[in-house]
């Protein structure tokens, strides 16, 4: 018997068709994963099942939830179903709560408008039973603590709780730990399959992450460009997969770029006993106001040529080290040398040495100045530079670095926002390359693109450091990609570096126990995917 | 740029009233119907008909050449006082967030908490009390107290583009503060100045119209929106149209801007652009 189904379903937004001809099914139990990248039709998918859709849309096709036929229901016997039949979960668990709400009040409202005979002492209990449940206990998580005293994973339970309050037949959690640290996610993931056996309830996985779902889910469906491309039993998928687009899928998760081990070379950064306290609002008038050390006594080298990763989740001070390198942030002790001539002199930051590297951030959107266009956006380094190009020099410089990217010299001409997520990424790294420095700090550079574009985006840099002999500090959150792009690493939690070696030792015998916890989390894919019988063939 | 403002309902309305009284402003530079100082006893408090379309005052002045010749001084109050606001209050608020949490920040923003706490225009009365009446006291009077509205809603807009990515590569770059405020904060945030500068605009033609009210503004023999109304006041039951006019012009003028404001509010904003497409 199954839960729901959906059958040929096709959803136009008024003239443009959304999603076409989609076919799925769940039942009691099952974890049904649903994987596409940007632009699916994933979460539309999810969306049509609530019927929670702009206003325009038209859904043709048949989807039955427990033999309710939802295309044909009325707005009110929608209302009743979700919630009541149906719970959801969203990515972002920092905007999915109400912050002026304590948390049982949250939990019990949900419990309360679908049941309105019971009683407000009644809910309560309730909430309290569901927050239990996702393992939010009582003695550390009264009903009366606010969102804001709670990290994004106990925000995520929270959410969960919400949702299962009234044990739905359907569970739909959309990108559910996206938002989230590697550890974090693999505590989450556990939950929801906790919970999906408890209740026998279906629940409906919605995620860009190949690896987040292979180790859980019971059936899988690739979506790309609003159909469904693959579909199969999760245990046989990775083995049988027939179209192309899932293979390359597969492909571009696991991606590994050439790359030539780096030669032994003089170090280009040199970071001794680096500390950075940040001041803490003062409490008290007259006290002293406290300190926060996010940054304690780090000390590393990058030889030129290199590749060195810094992995460490949300919090534990990379980002803070990164400004620091950058000399966007005055340090308090310690010593940063780049190319031999210190970084921070008496004057301010030494702009000799802050010429020699760049930057590339995560967000593709938030890096580009709105109103200007490209050729002026690339160009903006060059204030680095005594004597900037003029002119043809200028031109040339200009597209010199488009072409080196993988643009067009014609879209010097163009504003960031005709540009898609990969390709702004792509103007990113254009403008770190434009004064030729030899450092960059990539910062996330790649953990907002679909797997896909990151494959290329990844490729493109292994390819530039190659040519232009670049040295790179790639921070990031995912060990996925550390992995693949990186020759040496940094493990860094709370403020310090608890673990450094060769990448690839580092991966297969970690020594910290922190270390051994976050490659552990990191969700897999199954050792017999065809990236690896590739390699093997 | 101008299709889109053109298709937004207000904004056409609004521009429609404001061109409209600024027309009559420019035309009362060479041509009025009748000379605004001119004395004429014989012809003094006429109901509106043919010549004198709006009637005349108790001096015998023509009515509508009064009002159009006082378009031109509130228009050219309110926007000087406007200008005196942003070309002080801008830099302030820029300066205020590229220094946030600074020493330099909390004396600009307690100085315009300072202004902001005293009713703009009781101080306008006091300063054009102790300086004396007249248009460029009254100018001063208005534009010091949009000093702190443009310097608070610079600094708010600025304080959130400062923790964007690009002003960070902008840094990187070795740009100065100052460089990247004016190179990457300022054009950022003229959406909203444009919007509160209309606004502000309004507010100042009614400050105007209120000083002069109370005989702190321009001068005789200059008309004034707000003296008109002042002088019709003890008239105001024999010849109610004499209030009755320079009363709908000060209300179309805020009206027509007040709607350009909304206007251009919706389209710069772009969650309401987005709905509207």
């Amino acid at each position: 018997m199954t839960l729901l189904t959906i059958e040929n379903l096709s959803m136009k937004i008024g003239a443009v068709e959304i999603l076409h001809d989609v076919s799925m099914s769940v039942a009691p139990g099952e974890i049904l994963g649903v994987i596409g990248e940007s632009g699916s039709g994933k979460s539309m998918t999810a969306f049509s099942v609530m019927q929670l859709l702009p206003d325009a849309a038209t859904c043709t096709g048949a989807i039955t939830l427990a033999s309710t036929d939802i295309l044909a229901a009325s707005e009110s016997d929608l209302c009743t179903i979700r919630g009541n039949d149906v719970g959801m979960v969203f990515q972002e668990p920092m905007t999915a709560l109400n912050p002026v709400k304590n948390i049982g009040d949250q939990v019990a409202e949900t419990i309360r408008i679908h049941e309105p005979g019971v009683s407000k002492a009644e809910a309560l209990a309730r909430a309290r039973e569901a927050l239990d449940r996702c393992e939010l206990p009582e003695d550390r998580f009264p009903l009366t603590r606010y969102p804001h005293e709670m990290s994004g994973g106990q925000r995520q339970r929270v959410v969960i709780a919400m949702a299962i309050a009234r044990h739905p037949k359907l569970l739909i959690a959309d990108e559910p730990t996206t938002a989230l640290d590697v550890t974090t996610q693999a505590e989450i993931l556990t939950l929801l399959k906790r919970l999906v056996t408890e209740d026998n309830m279906g629940l409906m996985m919605i995620t860009h992450d190949l690896a987040v779902v292979s180790d859980m889910a019971d059936h899988i469906v690739i979506m790309k460009d609003g159909e469904v491309v693959e579909e199969g039993p999760a245990a046989t998928l990775y083995k049988d997969m027939q179209h192309p687009y899932t293979k390359a899928l597969f492909e571009a998760s696991s991606h590994q770029p050439d790359r030539n081990a780096p030669l032994k070379s003089p170090p280009l950064l040199q970071v001794k006993g680096l500390i950075r306290d940040y001041t803490l609002p003062r409490e008290k008038l007259l006290k002293a106001p406290g300190k926060f050390r996010a940054v304690n006594d780090v000390s590393f080298e990058i030889r030129r040529g290199e590749s060195l990763g810094l992995v460490g989740e949300s919090g534990c001070g990379k980002s803070t080290l990164t400004r620091a390198i950058l000399g966007l942030e005055a340090i308090q002790d310690g010593e940063i040398i780049l190319d031999g001539a210190p970084l921070f002199t008496e004057g301010g930051v030494n702009p000799m040495a802050r010429r020699k590297m760049q930057v590339v951030f995560q967000d593709p959107y938030g890096s580009f100045n709105p109103r200007w266009k490209v050729a002026r956006l690339i160009t903006e380094p060059f204030h680095l530079l005594d004597n900037p190009p003029t002119g043809l020099a200028f031109e040339t410089a200009v597209d010199q670095a488009l072409i080196s990217v993988g643009l067009t010299p014609d879209d010097k001409h163009k504003y960031i926002h005709e540009f898609s997520g990969g390709q702004r990424q792509r103007i990113a790294i254009a403008r770190a390359l434009i004064t030729r420095p030899d450092l960059i700090i990539l910062d996330e550079a790649v953990s907002a693109l679909d797997v896909s574009v990151r494959a290329q985006v990844l490729d493109l840099l292994a390819e530039l450091s190659e040519k232009h002999g670049l040295t790179y500090l790639f921070i990031s959150h995912d060990l996925s990609v550390v992995r693949t792009i990186t020759d040496r690493v940094l493990v860094m939690k709370a403020g310090e570096i608890v673990e450094k070696g060769e990448t690839e030792s580092v991966f297969d015998t970690p020594q910290h126990p922190y270390t051994k916890a976050l490659i552990a989390a990191a969700p897999r894919l199954p050792d017999d995917s065809p990236a690896d019988i590739k390699e093997t063939a | 740029m101008i299709r889109t403002l053109l298709q937004s309902r207000n904004f056409t309305l609004g521009l429609i009233l404001i061109l409209v009284f600024a027309l009559a402003a420019l035309i009362s530079f060479v041509w009025t119907p009748y000379a605004i100082d001119g004395v004429d006893i014989p012809n003094k408090l006429r109901t509106p008909a043919w010549p004198y379309v709006l009637g005349t005052d108790q001096y015998g002045r023509d009515v509508l050449s009064m009002i159009m010749v006082g378009a031109r001084v509130s228009i050219a109050v309110a926007l000087v006082a406007v200008g005196i606001g942003m070309v002080i209050g801008v830099p302030l608020g820029l300066a205020a967030a590229a220094k946030k949490g600074s020493f330099w920040d909390e004396v600009i923003m307690r100085g315009n908490d300072l202004v902001f706490a005293f009713p703009s225009l009781v101080i306008a009365i006091l300063i054009t009390a102790i300086f004396g009446a007249s248009a460029i006291n009254a100018i001063i009077a208005i534009g010091i107290f949009n000093i702190p509205v443009f310097a608070r809603i610079t600094r708010g807009g600025a304080l959130s583009l400062w923790e964007r990515d690009y002003i960070l590569t902008a840094r990187v770059a070795g740009k100065t503060p100052t460089r990247i405020s004016m190179e990457h904060i300022l054009p950022n945030v003229m959406n909203l100045l444009i919007v509160q500068g209309t606004i502000q605009f309004s507010l100042g033609i009614l400050a105007e119209a209120g000083l002069s009210f109370v005989g702190l503004g321009v001068q005789p023999p200059m008309p004034s929106w707000g003296r008109m109304l002042a002088e019709s006041q003890t008239l105001i039951y024999s010849t109610p149209t004499l209030a009755l006019f320079p009363g709908l012009a000060i209300l179309f003028t805020v009206l027509g801007l007040n709607l350009m404001g909304d206007g251009l509010r919706d389209i710069f904003d772009p969650k309401v652009r987005k709905a509207r497409t």
